[in-house]
């Protein structure tokens, strides 16, 4: 049996499919969410340099790498859909916007209270933290931009040149570490080197990784959902559900 | 050329134009981003000299003295081929200690000292629990006094 996947590039049938797709996911976030709180709270060790001030690091490295990843499928999307003018690719991309800021402004957020106690000081001019909030000016710039624009077809167009523009910004903030001399650290945890954690700390914060990326999830086909109504609100099947509804 | 296949190309085209624009203006930075200073490229004079800059590197071992049961301290950072004495006056952050990275922004002053108006640590990316820490530790010297005694 093979699955026609290119019925769900239609807004109405990806609709439908979001809407079944939501629960599952919710339930795996609050899962995860869940175990990922308690080991990072109570299971995981006190750390030997920083005490018990490092378990930010459950919050704030999921958030980062939120932060950076979903900038990857929101300009992915954002690509498509300017390359193949697919109006659902640029839906998910100007759904996914929201959620990578709110990830940028929490990594941002929960480090500098991190870097207080820890380096002596909230903020520093340093290339990776910088080169963070460059991403969060980037998401702000791509979502106000689209907002600007009245059209949604030509907001699309704008916000993908955009988030295109702006991919390059994804590895100067990830090698920034090696690059150049930072107050941050080096990485943890990579593909290439084994981590530089205990195992208890990398499963919470592993775990709480996975809580983000199911929330994200959750948050973009809610948001897509949204917007789909919104733009097609003129089309028969929205009217259909209108009537069922009411 | 299809007008879809003409597009394709001035979006290549751009992304190309982007990138390598954004290669050179890296490239500018490079000179420009550094955020501290080894006591190696002090020595070599790289850092700009009668300007605050700040110095990076480890609180030398056994180089740490409070002077006068003051706030002021002073101090060694080292990058294990250079050194610089540093002088401080003011708060340390709770991770300064001896052999622990710092970075350190002040100035150079004509005795050679580096006079510093802010301190912060800088700390490693390994994670784990005292008793993993002081394992290894023990470890480490273990092996040190073992050359040591295979060298005699």
């Amino acid at each position: 049996m093979s699955i026609n996947w290119y019925k769900y590039a239609s807004p109405a049938s990806f609709y439908f499919l979001a809407g079944k797709m939501i629960p599952f996911f919710s339930v795996a976030a609050v899962i995860f969410l869940v175990v990922g709180l308690y080991i990072g709270f109570f299971v995981a060790p006190t750390d030997f340099q920083q005490g018990e001030a490092y378990r930010i690091i459950f919050i704030h490295v999921p958030a980062a790498w939120m932060s950076m990843f979903l900038y990857l499928v929101m300009a992915f999307w954002a690509g498509i859909g300017l390359a193949f003018n697919t109006r659902l690719s640029s839906m998910v991309a100007t759904a996914i916007a929201p959620t990578g800021a709110m990830f940028t402004f929490l990594a941002l957020w929960t480090g500098a209270w991190w870097g207080k106690p820890m380096w002596g000081t909230w903020w520093v001019w340093d290339a990776r933290l910088t080169s963070e909030l460059i991403l969060l000016f980037l998401y702000i710039g791509f979502m106000s931009l689209q907002a600007a624009i009245d059209d949604p077809r030509r907001a699309d167009k704008a916000g993908a040149i955009i988030a295109l523009v702006g991919v390059v910004n994804i590895p100067i903030i990830y090698f920034s570490v090696q690059w150049w001399n930072t107050l941050h650290q080096g990485a943890s945890v990579s593909l290439t080197q084994s981590p530089k954690m205990a195992t208890t700390m990398l499963a919470g914060m592993l775990i709480m990784s996975l809580a983000a990326w199911m929330y994200s999830i959750v948050m973009v086909l809610m948001r897509t959902r949204v917007i789909i109504l919104e733009r097609e609100r003129h089309t028969a099947w929205v009217a259909e559900l209108k009537g069922a509804t009411r | 050329m299809k007008p879809r296949h003409k597009k394709m190309a001035i979006i290549a085209l751009s992304v190309t134009a982007l990138t390598s624009a954004a290669i050179l203006v890296l490239n500018v930075f490079q000179s420009n981003l550094v955020f501290f200073f080894s006591p190696t490229q002090v020595a070599a004079n790289e850092a700009p000299v009668g300007k605050s800059f700040r110095i990076g590197g480890i609180v030398e071992e056994g180089s740490l003295k409070r002077i006068d049961n003051s706030t002021t301290i002073a101090f060694a950072v080292t990058d294990t081929s250079e050194a610089i004495q540093v002088v401080y006056t003011g708060i340390l952050p709770d991770l300064f200690k001896e052999g622990k990275g710092v970075v350190a922004q002040g100035k150079i002053a004509d005795d050679g000292i580096f006079y510093a108006d802010e301190v912060l640590a800088k700390h490693d990316e390994n994670y784990m629990p005292p008793e993993a820490a002081s394992a290894l530790e023990q470890a480490a010297k273990a092996q040190k006094a073992s050359l040591i005694q295979q060298e005699q």
